[in-house]
């Protein structure tokens, strides 16, 4: 009798299977690349600046930004800050309850093909590109923010907060689910056993449960409205402007960059500004993603 | 039996349930007395567990369930329409075969019930004698008094488990729903879980569900032998494992099946 040799792989399929391993090795660590690569772009555009005639006492404190005078160039990005925070903030007070509501109704209260029409519909919200969102802005808000509240100018904070509610609402609702799906159905049955009723069993077990979900996606949810430009460039009026009520117009650091990086002379002061302004940017939302992440960890630990 | 203690047990009447298609009670008829422990046996898929998760009818919670019948407790009819499921479930506290204490702290699962209820608003002292007293009877207390604020996932099998019961008795329940409630414990484990349901019987009518006969001979004052959805055999344990009267409760406590 022969001894038979067991079947081997061949060549070809041992280089194939190597070299989609590479492959795939490039793709992991190609994402990691490109962030690092983008923040190191980022802040060589604006080194210069940075470290030269940068003020930034006046870059912080100052609401003088112009960048393109003749005689007197000033940087003061605090309204633009002040912009960007008064915007991101009040559409946070708006889409947080807002998109907890929707998430708890989902997850909990919604059965069946209306759980499932929901949840496409609200997907469908969150791939409305934001220019038309900015379009809605100028035309359905303006006027309508205009005849509501009596004021000359519809183009403002409130204007740009409710579009990026809008647009942060399907993220918070969507992993707010997801969040409240993961938490174990003992617990809800437990819970009903006892005699709470359904709402009782949201609030006081649910929601302590999925705290750190519903808190990854409330971060998420401000990390999307935190670096949206062209819905806030086109809603809130672009003036650099310190807002002192929600009817005022003001400008974000994004519009600010959208708008002006066209026209600042390559290598300038002015052009290396905006890139500090971005940085500034990626800085912010870099600690909210982190924060985020840190948070769904919680949620897998316990 | 006098017709007055019969109305504090539990009767039901010709009570049928079906999972959408499939039947899972066959015309149940029992009558469960007061201030004793009951065990429910039966091969698996006999309906069991199904029988005790009406009795707090939290068997609704799965959709597509419909029962026909009646089940009296404490001589009112549960299913009758108006029912009240918030106070019945005050009143009926269960037990799961995980122990499924809720995701809070040890004191926060004891006082779950008394804020879900909305009883009479406890000052600080008060909720500490309420824990107290829940613990003790649960003989948790000398292990958990300085772990109040822990989170109770966070405890033992055997203390999650201890906890649940614990969380059922500052409402005071009339009955207690126990689904196989030490099958994910170990033998020392059940041991005391076993002592302590003994030393509730009495004060509290126990319904408790068990695939282990030795056990449900250890424990129980009545059994009942259910098969394929109905009620087979209800009796004093004793009668029933050494006198069975029906062949096949005969042929299930031999082991022949299940």
């Amino acid at each position: 009798m022969t001894t038979k040799r067991r079947p081997q792989r061949s060549r070809l399929s041992r280089w194939g299977e190597f070299a989609i391993e590479m492959l795939i090795r490039a793709c992991g660590i190609s994402a990691v690349v490109f962030v690092f690569g983008i923040f190191f772009f980022v802040i060589r555009e604006g080194w210069p600046f940075l470290v030269g005639d940068l003020n930034l006492g006046e870059f912080f404190g100052s609401t003088q930004w112009y960048p393109d005078s003749m005689s007197n160039k000033r940087y003061g990005a605090l309204a633009l800050i002040a912009g960007t925070v008064s915007v991101t903030g009040l559409a946070m007070l708006i889409a947080v309850p807002l998109g907890l509501g929707a998430a708890v109704y989902v997850s909990e209260f919604s059965h069946g093909r209306q759980k499932e029409a929901l949840k496409v519909v609200i997907e469908l919200l969150a791939a409305i590109p934001s220019v038309v969102w900015g379009f809605i802005g100028l035309v359905v808000l303006n006027p309508l923010i205009i005849d509501l509240f009596d004021v000359p100018v519809g183009l403002n904070v409130l204007n740009g907060a409710l579009l990026l509610a809008l647009m942060g609402v399907p993220i918070i609702v969507s992993i707010g689910e997801d969040a409240l799906k993961a938490v174990p159905d003992s617990y809800r049955e437990a819970a009903e056993a006892m005699g709470a009723t359904r709402w009782q069993v949201t609030w006081r077990v649910l929601v302590p449960a999925a705290r750190n979900g519903l808190l990854a996606a409330v971060l998420l949810g401000v990390g999307r409205a935190v670096g949206e430009t062209m819905a806030v460039l086109m809603a809130t009026g672009h003036a650099v402007n310190l807002p002192t009520s929600v009817f005022d117009s003001v400008r974000t650091m994004t519009a600010t960059v959208a708008a002006e990086l066209g026209e600042a002379a390559r290598g300038s002061d002015h052009y290396c500004v905006l890139f500090v302004l971005g940085a500034l940017l990626f800085a912010i939302s870099f600690v909210v993603n982190l924060t985020a992440d840190l948070a769904i960890r919680g949620v897998r630990r316990r | 039996m006098t017709e007055a203690t019969d109305t504090k047990g539990i009767r039901t009447r010709d009570l049928c349930l079906w999972y959408t298609k499939f039947q899972a009670l066959i015309n149940v008829t029992a009558t469960i007395r007061p201030g004793l422990v009951t065990g429910l046996i039966g091969p698996s898929g006999c309906g069991k567990t199904t029988l005790l998760r009406c009795f707090n009818r939290i068997n609704e919670r799965i959709p597509g369930v419909r029962t026909e019948g009646t089940i009296e407790i404490l001589g009112h009819d549960i299913y009758a329409p108006g029912t009240d499921l918030i106070e019945l479930r005050r009143g009926v506290g269960m037990v799961f075969q995980r122990p499924n204490p809720l995701p809070l702290s040890v004191a926060e699962n004891v006082l779950f019930g008394i804020k879900v209820h909305r009883c009479e608003r406890l000052g600080r002292q008060e909720e500490h004698d309420v824990i107290e007293k829940a613990l003790r009877e649960v003989s948790l207390w000398a292990d958990l008094k300085d772990r109040l604020h822990a989170s109770a996932t966070s405890l033992s099998l055997e203390q999650q488990q201890k906890l649940c019961i614990a969380r059922l008795l500052p409402l005071k329940p009339r009955l207690l729903l126990m689904d196989e409630p030490c099958s994910a414990l170990d033998p020392a484990a059940t041991q005391r879980i076993e002592e302590l349901i003994r030393e509730l019987r009495g004060t509290y009518t126990i319904l408790i569900v068990t695939h282990n006969m030795a056990q449900a001979r250890r424990i129980s004052d009545e059994c009942m032998f259910m098969l394929l959805g109905e009620l087979v055999e209800h009796r004093r344990t004793e009668d029933l494992f050494l006198n069975p009267a029906d062949e096949r409760t005969a042929r299930y406590i031999e082991g022949r099946y299940g």
